[in-house]
């Protein structure tokens, strides 16, 4: 696979990491949210075949962490995006 | 006579160099060819049929084809290192001295004993492996499986090790064309004519597909001569890169291709510098598959003896090679391509006694011959047979598109009524196109016209224009008649003649409701191992329909994968084997370590001091005594640089670390170091190391060496995406310092020695940390201890390590001081009760090691708050304890469980587990750590070790984890 990395253009998906639903980065805060809201985070997941939103880490390369919006059955990757980017639109801050 | 069966030159030259002759063997017998031939020509040149045994019945067999589609001339070519199993004789190209031993027969091919097979074929039936070996249970793995294994198999593999180099390689292209025949070489030169950067591959070793099999004119020349005049042109193009003996094996995502090109395979040995095969990743824009299609057989009754082959092949023997495979021949055909065959033959004057033209009514029913055909029966329209005597059966059955890399995408192909064939199907891997017979076009026009077309499309897709022009050439219409198999008798008819899949076997399969094309598939092996069904699948389905009462599309198709044919493992490994399957670093006092005759031990990605013997030392047990002893006495040097480290730097650095650690470090004094424990998101331990505070806003964490990378990937991640507007930035530093640990009760005069600041105990405490010089170079202070002892690690940059070691080991003399590997090192860890590799495994919670407390309520942090789940927080779960054996001199074993005394050794008692045993000098007998139920209330109490694979069952005593110096009184002496 080809990821289009949103600084470093077309790279080898080989350059990378995979980690799993972009999700992830929703994490509740630990000292408001309880054990089951933790629980739906850490081991709750669609598992869409289709469009999904996940999270790629440029290892060998800028060590971004990416949102890549990739097609699980046609692996089409129709965006890609700086994780620090969406988690500031998710209203992530410190 | 040599090469009796080669075609004179005045009639047929062939595509082979006459003015000069090859030698090589087969079987140990001597033979002749010439450059240009495969090592199939060139036995069937020389009247040699036979070339190998059928993988169940054990059958004699020839070649059946000209191709890499052959599934039975498979023979194990060259000897010792380079002796290479289960290679298509009529791909393989001849070189001078070539090698060559028939498979799977013994003790002859031409008298093979497993021959019975044969004769018990009744029993051999598809599922008779299944049906057969069933039970008793307790013979499967003593009587079955070994009986099983011996049987099955084609080649053998040498034992020795492969003396060529394989390597990887990388291309980019606009276009690449896979397959080099009338519709790729006139892809490949409209595109390259129009500027594209365009890859042409080709599995064989000359282009030009299959018109250099054929004797038809394309642009009013030979269609050899005109696929050489595009070469040429091809060749001088710079944008264009031309690939022979390169085999496209997958299409993957995004427009990448792999692709083996077998660079030495034609010569004895590689030329010096050259590797044998290169695995290329070709990056295109677009890609067309003009692979062709493969004729069909038909299936009649023994129709696997060699000399019956498929007309196609028949054909490309005597134009291509010069080569008659038979004196008396006849064709079978349901199509007019067939009749081609006969008329080349003809033509180059071999006697053609029989065409046999289904759509004429007639069929052949049956053949003779033990090891080579010697006769055939042919009924007529009105149903009256006879007889003709022949050696050699040209059989075509129709020419499937070859779809297979159309199709690895799960693309499935179509039905088309027209060639009988399937075709490919839409939602093919993006950006490729197919063209030429790969796409039904059959005649040589259709493949000109699709292959230029399907290279305009392509560029000017890439924003190019690309005009083209076609050479006159043959459009005759296939005129094919479905015939799948011949309805006659009881005898075998032969599907997938590489898998011994005869008709009665489908029958079977229907018979049993294996209906299902992948059903079908796995019941019979139709389709599986090295030519996986290029010739048989279509028949064996189309006979299953047949069966059934479905049409063809409704029985459906198995899908291709890859890789499109065999590729040795040494091409998939490249340069990843021996020591470079996986690099490893070096310390920077490997150098003084290998002076010294160390033992080095793979840990994480580094090579390691495992322990450094001294003279008269013959057992590794003295050594790492030794070290562990002197360490304790006055002082020890340990190697610590592989231990992560990340330096962690900005406003928020302490706020991003009380995140990422379970305790709290933001209130940690400048200066100071303390140790952290990080746990994962679920709440298990995941890490721990010491972190120290070195300015307002800069710290020094260090990980363990096994987690470096990780830890480092998962702060990034908290940086990143959960927390991406803290004002904190990382840096690995982990080969920038060289770090050594110096412990001992002499480590500060030692060290004191070297440094050039004060570090008494009042300037430098316990658990102090700071930037110091050695010698006027910066370097780096922490005092921590892994071994119990007072305790330093000294950190230089990392080309000065070597230096520091020999300067301490000289200055600090007087102190007698020894170097310790990680043996040692274990040791005193275990003796001091903390946690490494076999604690930290990914299933412990800071309470199972016993630092339940460090986990801080008082702030978020990740993993506190699942830490807290039920079933984590169990009143009787797993406590790290310490283990020593009553009787002094018994032995333990990690991984060994806990057990009462009197406890049955079943999993209802098992009470936990040893994770780490070593031998402790200092108490004088063997020692552990473990994880027992409960372990915190048990201290003091005796219970056994059991190891039933090791047939040990040891009673101990349970004690504290702080088996040595338990106060820490030494630590801060």
């Amino acid at each position: 696979m080809i990821i289009h990395h949103p600084i470093l253009g077309p790279r080898d998906a080989q350059e990378f990491v995979y980690l799993g639903d972009e999700s992830l980065i929703d994490r509740p805060d630990g000292m408001s949210a309880g054990i089951e809201e933790f629980h739906d985070y850490a081991y709750n997941r669609t598992n869409p075949a289709g469009e999904h939103r996940e999270l790629w880490y440029h290892e060998q390369g800028d060590r971004s962490w990416l949102v890549v919006t990739r097609n699980t059955v046609t692996h089409e990757i129709t965006k890609v995006e700086l994780a620090r980017d969406v988690a500031r639109a998710k209203g992530r801050t410190k | 006579m040599s090469q009796s069966h080669r075609i004179d030159a005045k009639v047929g030259g062939g595509q082979i160099d006459r003015t000069k002759t090859l030698g090589f063997t087969f079987d140990g017998v001597g033979y002749q060819g010439h450059p240009g031939d495969t090592l199939a020509s060139a036995l069937l040149a020389n009247g040699v049929r036979l070339m190998g045994r059928s993988f169940k019945y054990h059958r004699p067999r020839g070649p059946i084809s000209s191709g890499s589609e052959e599934p039975n001339a498979l023979v194990e070519l060259r000897t010792g290192g380079r002796q290479e199993p289960n290679t298509r004789a009529t791909v393989a190209e001849l070189f001078d001295g070539l090698e060559a031993k028939s498979q799977n027969r013994w003790p002859s091919l031409r008298f093979d004993a497993m021959g019975i097979n044969d004769k018990l074929s009744p029993f051999f039936a598809a599922g008779f492996y299944y049906k057969t070996f069933m039970w008793p249970k307790a013979f499967w793995e003593k009587l079955y499986e070994p009986i099983i294994r011996r049987a099955a198999g084609l080649g053998s593999v040498t034992r020795e090790e492969d003396p060529d180099e394989y390597e990887k390689g990388f291309l980019h292209c606009d276009l690449l064309v896979i397959g080099a025949g009338p519709a790729g070489l006139i892809a490949a030169l409209t595109a390259g004519r129009a500027g594209a950067r365009v890859v042409l591959a080709d599995e064989d070793f000359r282009m030009g597909g299959r018109l250099n099999a054929e004797t038809f004119a394309v642009g009013g020349k030979s269609g050899a001569d005109w696929a050489a005049g595009v070469v040429a042109e091809l060749a001088s193009l710079p944008n264009v890169r031309l690939m022979v003996r390169t085999t496209v094996i997958g299409a993957f995502d995004h427009g990448i291709y792999g692709a083996v090109e077998r660079v030495s395979d034609h010569l004895a040995v590689p030329i010096a510098g050259k590797p044998r095969q290169v695995l290329w990743r070709i990056y295109s824009k677009r890609a067309i598959l003009a692979a062709g299609a493969i004729e069909r057989p038909i299936a009649f009754e023994n129709n696997d003896r060699p000399g019956i082959m498929m007309a196609g092949a028949l054909r490309a023997y005597a134009n291509r090679w010069g080569v008659k495979a038979g004196e008396r021949v006849a064709v079978f055909t349901n199509n007019d391509d067939g009749l081609r065959t006969a008329a080349d033959l003809k033509a180059k004057g071999v006697d053609v006694v029989a065409v046999v033209d289904s759509r004429q009514g007639e069929e052949v029913i049956d053949t003779k011959g033990k090891l080579g055909l010697t006769q055939i029966t042919i009924r007529d329209k009105a149903g009256r047979t006879r007889t003709v005597g022949v050696d050699a059966l040209g059989v075509s059955g129709g020419w499937n598109p070859n779809v297979n890399v159309h199709s690895h995408h799960r693309s499935r192909p179509v039905w088309n009524d027209e060639i009988a064939a399937f075709v490919p199907g839409a939602d093919g891997p993006a950006g490729l196109l197919v063209a030429g017979a790969a796409a039904g076009g059959l005649s040589t026009h259709a493949a000109l016209k699709s292959g230029a077309e399907a290279a305009r499309a392509a560029v000017e897709a890439l924003g190019k224009q690309a005009p083209y022009s076609l050479p006159v050439a043959e459009d005759a219409p296939t005129k094919v008649s479905p015939l799948w198999f011949v309805h006659h008798g009881k005898g075998r008819a032969w599907i997938d003649q590489q898998n011994d899949v005869t008709v009665k076997d489908v029958k079977l399969a229907k018979q049993e409701n294996f209906t299902s094309v992948e059903h079908l598939k796995r019941y019979t092996t139709l389709g599986m191992a090295t030519d996986q069904g290029k010739t048989g699948n279509v028949i064996g389905l189309a006979v299953m329909a047949e069966l059934t009462g479905r049409s063809i599309p409704e029985t459906g198709t198995t899908i291709y994968r890859p890789p499109y044919t065999p590729v040795a493992m040494g091409t998939l490994a490249g340069r990843s084997r021996g020591k470079e399957f996986k690099p490893f670093r070096l310390t920077p006092s490997h150098q003084w370590a290998s002076e010294q005759g160390a033992f080095f031990v793979e840990v994480g990605m580094w090579m390691r001091t495992q322990w450094v013997p001294k003279a008269g030392e013959t057992e590794w047990r003295q050594s790492v005594d030794r070290e562990v002893l002197a360490t304790r006495k006055s002082v020890g040097i340990c190697d610590v640089t592989t231990l992560g480290k990340i330096d962690i730097q900005g406003t928020d650095a302490g706020a991003f670390l009380d995140k990422v650690y379970a305790n709290t470090f933001s209130t940690l004094a400048v200066g100071k170091c303390r140790y952290g424990l990080m746990l994962r998101e679920d709440g298990m331990v995941f890490d721990d190391g010491t972190t120290a505070r070195m300015g307002q806003n800069e710290y020094v964490m260090t990980t363990t060496t096994a987690n470096a990378v990780t830890v480092f990937r998962h702060l990034e991640f908290c940086r990143q995406c959960l927390w991406p507007d803290m004002d904190v930035q990382l840096i690995s530093t982990t080969e920038a310092w060289a770090q050594f640990s110096v412990a001992g009760p002499n480590a500060r005069k030692l060290l004191e020695k070297v440094v050039d600041q004060d570090i008494s105990d009042a300037a430098f405490p316990y658990m102090g940390a700071g930037n110091i010089t050695v010698g006027g170079l910066r370097a780096r202070l922490f005092r921590i201890s892994f071994s119990g002892e007072l305790a330093y690690e000294i950190a230089v940059p990392t080309r000065y390590g070597d230096a520091l070691l020999r300067e301490m080991l000289a200055k600090g003399a007087e102190f007698d001081p020894v170097v310790y590997g990680t043996e040692a090192l274990g040791v005193m860890r275990i003796e001091k009760g903390h946690v490494a590799g076999g604690e930290l495994n990914g299933q412990s919670t800071a309470l199972n090691m016993g630092l339940g407390k460090m986990v801080s309520k008082k702030k978020d942090s990740i993993g506190m708050v699942l830490s807290q789940r039920e079933g984590m927080v169990e009143e009787n779960g797993y406590r790290l304890v310490g283990v020593k054996p009553v009787d002094p001199k018994a032995k333990l074993v990690a991984g060994s469980h806990f057990l009462e005394k009197g406890a049955a050794p079943v999993a209802a008692n098992d009470g936990g587990w040893l994770t780490s045993k070593v031998y402790s000098p200092h108490l004088g007998c063997e020692i552990a750590l473990g994880y027992l139920k409960g372990g915190d209330k048990k201290i003091g109490t005796r219970m056994r070790a059991v190891n039933l694979v090791g047939g040990l069952d040891t009673e101990v005593e349970i004690i504290s984890q702080h088996m040595f110096d338990p106060e820490g009184e030494r630590l801060r002496g």
